[in-house]
């Protein structure tokens, strides 16, 4: 468990955490989200609630946010489950973070498609940038993971920064986006590659071209007219 | 009823059976770890796996697998071979090669599986993973690294024991198994986690590092923790027992033991009484057998027929019949098992005893608990409604709430609330086809003429179907009963008599008793505190003896080790004495006492349940009073054997009064 987070202190998160409750707006949605589950299917929003709450945490702490025990157990205790059941849910899922973030956590891809496509030049960037692998900067501003596949291979290599990805990165592009968010902008997200919109084929498409302009029949050519 | 082909063998499994459990039937071995009967079906060991056709072609996991009819499973082919191979290489490659300083092994079902279906050689060269230990309380030890995540002790502690407290907390290879942030597992069923565990990832804590099985002489016997007659196993080198463990019986345990049954064995050499004492000027001072001896025939030439026999909580069938026929000899019958002042009435044994069966709960609809905490007066019977309300009954409770692990109607701590029982429990019943009432020691005082009285208003009693149960607790209760160890005003009757015989009774007042005290028992505990002479007994694991349980299922027990120094098996001292007394018993051996026994209660002599007819005593209906708590005070510490037990009081301790203890660096 070399990437474990060390759970913090209890007493003092219990002292900080422990009179957690929803505000005004969470209590709204925690209403809306239990609603999608019939009766007796509360643990279901065990998922949702801890999002939620971990969403709560970040706003009160100017964070990403995370998950304290005793915001654990609060979820636990609204859906009527066991703590242990929601415990295991929040040890699971790496969208839940069971340690103090920073405001921005980002997410390196290093799985095999980010990697040829440069991760290491990103994760390089994230370095000198002073981030460490599994730590929070002095300032408070940024958390650095690194991360398995996050779906985006075809504009490879990515990071995710809290709810947004950025993608098609290299090392300039990854400082730049960082430098940014250190000046509290919000820099595009999506792809950084210039004139690509998501994720089309770079140079434009290699395979069924006369599609591009209009719809076009390729059964009569496939042998299979319709 | 699908027909299925077991390696070319035709046979005819029971709808719903797995494809595992057809294989069994054809008495085909599948090797598993994740799988067992008793717990809900995981599938994530991958060890079952067999050929089945039609099907993808591929192994199959038996365990998950629905038999159909025209199945054809293949058990031997090379496929199955060379899955389980593979399966067992998996495993190992993050198992430590630690057998030599488990405590599993010899008893290991990866040990003995890897064997047998395991390649013979390992090609995993890559650091092992290593896991950190984690706390789960005073009875599991933990070594988390053998772990290969079975989960059975999750599913356990989920479906069985009712306490969600055991969890798989990250994912993959990470994924560990551990109690809810470390804390101690509140459950009073925690050590059967050990047995289940396949593996040496839990293990006893009491018992580490104390033997190995193939050193233990091994003794079928019953437990007397409690009522419920736990058939069990006591495991014993010389003349020490290391550990007891449960054995199989549907009737009664299935194959589970609480804690306190199995750990609390270490008390068996503490604290025991090894020779005579007499008191002499206030004070117990050791004495041979025949200064104690003579000391009581001082006395009794003097009482005339005023003698007392009090029955413990422990005491075996052979001990209560030498006593009532040491009393009977002086021509007294004045007997007395319930303690702590209980004067319910006896006339009818049917209305003091569990009619429905430990087994016939788990069909029960609709459950009504009368002043009882079934966790600890009978954790096994608490798991027997676990299992009924799985399958849809309905549990309403008179008495102060408390947590039985499991959704309670509660009624409020009021006993007159069964005079005028509310619309919701009666329409419950009107409804019911297997209606239970279990009335317990709390509500036996004030309750007992109006639980009765609602045996007709409740329908209780139906075609072969008794609802009606009485909740004892004390081992010795129900074969006390039987042979008459009960007077009408309860021990209140025996405070005047003159000279007292205390059969390991260490639970009762013993300052209302004016006359002469000998203590026949085991443990220096209250009993031998107060009594003028003390005759060193045998406990239950040094005598072979007759217990009856909650339900009148009488069952025997042997010997597993010899008493302690000069201590000796009950009914011989009881013999013994009653020569010197010039009333010598008419048995000198065992069988002779059993035969006599037999005469005197017929129901005695043959194993199995005893058959009460069902003619309840007319009492008032009247029921009075509050309760204000449940009679077991200490679920950890209730008789002399766990009172010395070291690892029971350190339960107590950690689990009832919330006491940390850190943990010795290693």
């Amino acid at each position: 468990m070399a990437d474990a987070p060390e759970i913090p202190d209890e007493a003092e998160v219990r002292a900080r955490w422990g009179a957690f409750a929803w505000t005004d707006e969470n209590k709204k949605k925690r209403d809306e989200v239990l609603a999608r589950y019939p009766a007796g299917r509360e643990q279901s929003a065990s998922i949702p609630l801890l999002d939620l709450a971990q969403r709560q945490v970040g706003a009160e702490t100017q964070t990403q946010g995370w998950l304290p025990i005793p915001v654990i157990e609060f979820v636990a205790r609204e859906i009527g489950v066991p703590y242990m059941r929601v415990y295991e849910v929040a040890t699971f899922y790496t969208m839940f973070n069971l340690a103090p973030v920073g405001r921005y956590h980002v997410q390196v891809c290093g799985t095999t498609p980010c990697m040829l496509r440069g991760s290491d030049d990103v994760m390089a960037a994230c370095k000198n940038k002073g981030l460490i692998k599994g730590k929070t900067t002095p300032d408070g501003l940024f958390t650095l993971t690194e991360v398995e596949c996050m779906g985006n291979c075809s504009s490879a290599p990515m990071v995710q920064i809290n709810d947004d990805n950025y993608e098609d990165l290299d090392y300039d592009r990854t400082i730049a986006i960082l430098e940014a968010l250190e000046r509290g902008e919000h820099p595009k997200t999506g792809t950084q590659e210039p004139g690509r919109h998501t994720v089309e084929p770079v140079g434009g498409p290699t395979t069924l071209t006369a599609m591009v302009k209009e719809n076009h029949d390729y059964r009569p050519e496939w042998g299979n007219a319709a | 009823m699908p027909k299925v082909k077991v390696d070319g063998v035709e046979i005819e499994v029971p709808a719903g059976a797995t494809v595992l459990q057809a294989c069994e039937l054809a008495g085909k071995e599948i090797p598993r770890f994740c799988y067992h009967e008793r717990l809900s079906i995981a599938g994530n060991c991958r060890m079952c796996l067999v050929e089945v056709k039609p099907g993808p072609p591929k192994p199959q996991a038996s365990c998950a697998l629905p038999a159909a009819d025209n199945q054809e499973i293949f058990t031997n082919t090379p496929m199955v071979k060379n899955a389980r191979e593979g399966v067992m290489e998996f495993l190992l490659i993050n198992h430590p090669l630690d057998c030599p300083i488990c405590d599993q092994g010899g008893e290991c079902d990866l040990q003995d599986q890897s064997v047998a279906y395991g390649r013979g050689s390992s090609r995993f060269e890559e650091n092992k993973r290593a896991v950190t230990e984690k706390y789960m309380g005073p009875i599991v030890k933990t070594v988390m690294t053998r772990c290969i995540q079975c989960t059975r002790c999750i599913r356990f502690a989920e479906e069985v024991a009712g306490v969600e407290e055991i969890g798989a907390i990250y994912r993959g290879e990470n994924m560990q198994i551990t109690s809810y942030l470390e804390e101690a597992v509140t459950s009073e069923l925690s050590g059967n986690v050990v047995d289940l565990c396949p593996v040496g990832a839990l293990t006893s804590k009491p018992y580490a590092f104390e033997a190995r099985p193939w050193e233990l002489k091994k003794t079928l016997t019953i437990d007397v923790m409690d009522a419920v007659g736990t058939n069990i196993r006591l495991d014993s080198r010389g003349r020490q027992v290391l550990r007891c463990v449960p054995r199989i019986n549907e009737d009664v345990n299935e194959e589970w033991a609480t804690d306190k049954t199995r750990h609390a064995v270490d008390g068996l050499v503490r604290r025991r009484l090894d020779r005579p004492f007499v008191r002499r000027d206030g004070k117990l001072v050791e004495a041979t057998w025949d200064e104690a001896f003579a000391a009581i025939a001082d006395v009794a030439k003097t009482v005339g027929d005023s003698v007392a026999v009090v029955s413990g909580d422990l005491a075996d069938c052979e001990t209560l019949f030498a006593g009532k026929a040491l009393a009977k000899a002086f021509g007294s019958s004045l007997l007395e098992g319930r303690q702590t002042g209980m004067d319910y009435d006896t006339s009818s044994l049917a209305a003091v005893n569990f009619n429905t069966t430990i087994a016939g709960v788990e069909t029960a609809d609709v459950i009504l608990l009368v002043g009882t905490n079934l966790r600890w007066e009978a954790a096994l019977v608490n798991t027997r409604i676990r299992k009924a309300i799985k399958k849809g009954a309905k549990v309403f409770a008179v008495g102060p709430e408390t947590d039985l692990t499991y959704k309670v109607e509660w009624l409020g701590a009021d006993l007159a609330v069964l005079g005028n029982l509310p619309a919701a429990v009666t329409d419950a019943f009107a409804k019911a086809q297997r209606p239970m009432m279990i009335v317990g020691g709390a509500a036996m005082k004030g309750a007992q003429g109006a639980t009765l009285a609602l045996v007709d208003t409740l329908g209780l009693i139906k075609d072969g179907w008794n609802g009606y149960n009485v909740l004892h607790f004390s081992a010795s209760r129900m074969g006390g009963l039987m042979l008459g160890y009960a007077q009408k005003g309860g021990i209140a009757d025996l405070h005047a008599a003159k000279l007292a015989f205390f059969l390991g009774a260490d639970e009762c007042d013993f300052t209302r008793f004016g006359g002469f005290k000998v203590y026949i028992g085991h443990h220096g505990d209250a009993g031998a505190h107060h009594a003028d002479v003390v005759l060193p007994g045998a406990s239950y694991a040094e005598k072979s003896g007759t217990w009856v349980n909650l339900e009148g299922r009488v069952q025997r027990g042997e010997r597993a080790v010899f008493p302690p120094g000069d201590a000796r098996e009950d009914w011989t001292i009881l013999r013994a004495l009653s020569e010197k007394l010039g009333k010598t018993l008419p048995f000198d051996t065992l069988e002779e006492l059993r035969a006599a026994m037999a005469v005197d209660c017929p129901d005695l002599a043959t194993l199995g349940l005893a058959k009460f007819a069902w003619n309840p005593p007319a009492l008032a209906a009247k029921a009075e009073g509050v309760l204000a708590g449940y009679p077991i005070k200490d679920f950890y510490l209730t008789n002399a054997i766990c009172r010395a037990s070291p690892t029971m009081q350190r339960c107590s301790a950690e689990l009832i009064h919330g006491e940390t203890f850190a943990e010795a660096a290693e």
